[in-house]
């Protein structure tokens, strides 16, 4: 009877570093990886499916419920997905004030994957300085939607209400608050040696198998691939902002953390820009029947009751037809597909996922490793399994 | 470049090719299902294009539209050439009986998870992949949730036990 080599391991549900509820099976051959199988699905709530029910107006608030750590993000997926298939142009003020909002999505996304990756890793402190600044930008966040984190903030056409009073000075706050930040994180970690011990040379991945995996956003650019959706593809007026791609070379976890923050370096200048040029003008789009009036107009002029009414009540049809909007939000590629049938509710509501789809590599980056590296990959893609599961 | 796409398919797949949809500015193809991976081979080693990226798949459910007479399913296939930053759709229907439709996880590694997706959700099968399993739903759950005739409300009772080993009450 041959003597059995391998060793099979369950990791998760439940596991703090499995980032949510991933359950993944280890095969092991002593300390190395044989297999690598990622399960997934214990958070499927079907959103997909609940989308479709609903008008095109109550949908956007499943948007936040998917990938919880970058909200705003998700909602200027899905609005700019139902403007592009009702043909809406929104303001201009709009655009600014949604680039500004969603690079604060970006920075707050990426310093809670600081914290806990570097929690992974065994950096414990790290968590409580980056949730300092995450908090100043959650401020933000409250005083804009009234929510800390389910904001519903960017709806089709606009904004929920008016940015703020004092939306200006806060969020310089913000910036000069993460500024010094970077700093502190960069001491811990940069050249930390048990941190570069721990990420350098470790689940790598070339270019070419980056993008034969569908891999987008900072897994595809730390493979050295110069890819961005806001210059491939700009939407939201991004191409009036003067930033770079920050890309990394070598694959590897480390290169992937320099890139991030890298990143959140870029984001603050795309939001000083933001803060600097912010244009005046209304801060919805002007199309009756399909966006919601003012709300001032509502109380005193009959026409926007009356249509305000109508779309609570009713929604708006789309035509028949198919559109898809790509974003890059802080984990990749997050696009949204929209097929309208003639009706008021969505015939099909596709997510594309950036975490679910960067997750499918997980084996490709781990077998043949150290299983304590494993840990580190599923870190490095960057889960939320809010969005992987939906 | 909308140009280019659009003389690669009709030269080389002339026959394959339906018709072509540009809703909204965005590039569209209805091909028959039977050639799509053909299709695929072909974007993916033109070195002029450089379609090197499957950004995504999907399908819709057209039960009770207009839609249905070309096919119950439509699969959406979004397609991306990094070098061109040009995004196109290759679009079929498949009817309602059995749909069956060739696996492109040969050409793209990255196709496997989506296809499993695909299979769970709407029950479409794809022919040739390696591990055709459920991804998201529970093992013992009936039907494919996103059909249109699956019932939004009604929840069937799920983790009551394990797949492979039912406890003695059970059994």
């Amino acid at each position: 009877m041959p003597e059995q080599r391998t060793v099979t391991l369950n990791m998760g549900p439940q596991h703090p570093s499995t980032h949510g509820v991933l359950r993944v099976v280890v095969e092991l051959d002593g300390e190395r990886v044989v297999k690598v199988t990622p399960v997934v699905g214990y958070l499927h709530t079907g959103i997909e499916k609940t989308m479709e029910s609903k008008l095109y107006y109550q949908a956007l608030v499943c948007t936040d419920r998917m990938d919880y750590l970058a909200p705003m993000s998700n909602n200027l997926g899905y609005c700019l997905a139902v403007e592009k298939l009702m043909d809406i142009e929104v303001p201009e003020k709009v655009q600014w004030a949604r680039v500004c909002l969603a690079e604060l999505t970006r920075i707050k996304s990426h310093l809670v994957w600081l914290g806990t990756h570097s929690i992974d890793l065994g950096a414990m402190s790290m968590l409580l300085y980056t949730f300092r600044d995450r908090e100043s930008i959650i401020d933000v966040y409250e005083a804009c939607g009234g929510q800390r984190m389910m904001t519903s903030y960017i709806r089709i056409g606009g904004l929920a209400h008016e940015l703020p009073v004092d939306f200006d000075k806060k969020v310089r706050r913000v910036v000069k608050q993460v500024n010094e930040g970077l700093a502190d994180y960069e001491n811990l970690l940069t050249n930390n040696e048990i941190f570069i011990n721990r990420t350098r040379n470790v689940a790598v991945i070339s270019a070419e198998d980056a993008i034969a995996w569908s891999l987008s956003g900072p897994m595809l650019r730390g493979s050295g691939v110069k890819h961005d959706l806001r210059k491939a593809n700009p939407y939201s007026g991004y191409e009036n902002f003067d930033f770079e791609i920050a890309y990394g070379k070598n694959g590897d976890a480390y290169d992937r953390y320099l890139l991030r923050l890298k990143e959140i370096r870029q984001s603050l200048r795309i939001i000083n820009q933001a803060l600097d040029g912010m244009p005046e003008g209304p801060y919805r789009a002007r199309v009756p029947g399909v966006v919601l009036p003012p709300k001032e107009d509502v109380l005193y002029k009959m026409e926007s009751m009356i249509f305000h009414f109508k779309i609570i009540t009713e929604g708006f049809k789309a035509p028949v037809g198919s559109v898809y909007q790509a974003i890059e939000s802080p984990k990749g590629e997050f696009g949204f597909l929209i097929t309208g049938d003639g009706s008021n509710r969505p015939r099909r509501v596709r997510v594309r996922p950036p975490s679910f789809i960067n997750l499918a590599s997980l084996p490709r980056l781990v077998e043949g490793g150290m299983f304590s590296d494993v840990v580190c990959a599923i870190g490095s893609i960057d889960i939320v399994l809010g969005e992987v599961d939906r | 470049m909308e140009e280019q796409f659009r003389g690669f398919i009709k030269d080389r797949f002339g026959e394959a090719v339906i018709r072509e949809d540009d809703f909204r500015g965005e590039q569209s193809f209805y091909v028959k299902p039977e050639a799509l991976v053909e299709i695929c081979q072909a974007f993916l080693e033109d070195n002029e294009l450089q379609v090197r990226f499957l950004s995504d798949l999907t399908a819709v459910d057209w039960l009770g539209h207009e839609r249905e007479s070309e096919g119950r399913f439509e699969l959406i296939y979004n397609l991306y050439s990094l070098t061109h930053a040009h995004r196109f759709f290759l679009k079929m229907h498949l009817p309602a009986e059995a749909p069956k439709i060739a696996s492109l996880c040969d050409l793209w590694p990255g196709a496997n998870w989506m296809e499993r997706e695909v299979y769970d959700l709407f029950g479409i099968e794809f022919v040739g992949h390696p591990d055709l399993t459920k991804i998201l739903t529970p093992d013992d759950l009936e039907g494919h949730p996103l059909r249109k005739d699956f019932p939004l409300t009604y929840e069937q009772p799920q983790f009551s036990w394990n797949k492979d080993e039912p406890p003695e009450v059970i059994k």
